[in-house]
């Protein structure tokens, strides 16, 4: 029962690194992180846990996303009814849209919900 | 049906190697609809048993057989899935392409170190890379797999090293079972 060779156990190892460093890593960046979006384009990306304030220049104006306490909200949007705003924190996996200022901001806390191909 | 239509005729003779090819192939696909049937919990994963065929063609018949067998494989399980052209074809066909790409390499490492096992680990993670790769600038841009990609490479390790360990006893017990002659499967006539 000799199937393995001296570079199969090599390559074994290597992959066993590789998936462990990937875990490892995931398990850093499971934190959460939040994704904003300028017109469709992905503006900014920044943790959960790193309480900061973004300012995201859009077309009728500055919006200010907040994120605090692993929380995410927008603060302040020039868009005229203010929606995504009176939405308050984001819930994981949940989106915030100014539509009139092209601003989308997402909690990616949650990850995938499903996976369809 | 019939002749005498058109002045010249294609007579399509089916070589030994061709014969042989769609055997091999035949179980390869067998394989892949077997598999298919079983429920997994994570799509996207699943064993790859048909690549145990691939390997074992590879180290008997050489590459240019072993692309062969895979590439009927994929088109005929796709085929037969009813899968042909869709996301899910494409994604077996770029991952079987890289695979046998990173074959054709790796079967050039020295025996003496590198046996079935090291090459299905390496050609899994070839054709899982490929996949994720796909699907991240093709299917789903923007969504980051970084997620998921723990996730797929451990299941890649995991069915590489089961097949690689298949294909290993298969090699062990076809050499031993019958010396010499091994290239010609007996049950073909």
């Amino acid at each position: 029962m000799n199937h393995l060779r001296a570079g199969d156990y090599l390559i074994l190892a290597l992959g066993l690194a590789l998936v462990a460093g990937l875990w490892l890593h995931r398990a850093g960046s499971l934190d959460g992180r939040v994704l904003i979006r300028l017109d469709g384009r992905l503006f900014a990306e920044a943790s959960l846990r790193l309480d900061r304030v973004i300012t995201v220049p859009g077309p009728l104006g500055e919006s200010r996303v907040e994120i605090r306490d692993g929380k995410v909200r927008v603060a302040v949007d020039p868009s005229p009814r203010q929606l995504c705003v009176k939405q308050g924190w984001i819930p994981p996996g949940g989106a915030a849209v100014c539509l009139p200022n092209r601003v989308a901001v997402e909690n990616a806390a949650a990850g995938y919900d499903s996976l369809n191909y | 049906m019939t002749p005498s239509t058109t002045e010249k005729t294609t007579v399509l003779t089916a070589t030994p190697e061709d014969r042989r090819v769609a055997t091999l192939a035949a179980a390869a696909i067998g394989l892949t609809l077997a598999e298919a049937a079983i429920p997994l919990p994570i799509p996207g994963v699943k064993p790859g048993l048909a690549n145990i065929v691939t390997l074992l063609v590879l180290y008997r018949h050489g590459w240019r057989m072993a692309a062969w067998v895979a590439g009927l494989r994929i088109v005929a399980g796709a085929l037969a899935l009813g899968q042909f052209l869709t996301p899910a074809f494409v994604l077996s066909l770029s991952g079987g392409v890289m695979s046998l790409v990173t074959l054709a390499w790796a079967m050039h490492l020295p025996r003496r170190w590198f046996g079935p096992v090291g090459l299905s680990v390496l050609a899994a993670f070839a054709h899982i890379g490929t996949q994720l790769m796909v699907v991240d600038l093709w299917l789903m841009p923007g969504g980051s797999l970084l997620a998921l990609m723990p996730l797929f490479l451990t299941a890649a390790l995991i069915t590489g090293l089961a097949n690689g360990l298949a294909t290993a006893h298969l090699l062990q017990y076809g050499n031993s079972d019958k010396h010499g002659d091994s290239h010609e499967p007996k049950n073909l006539s």
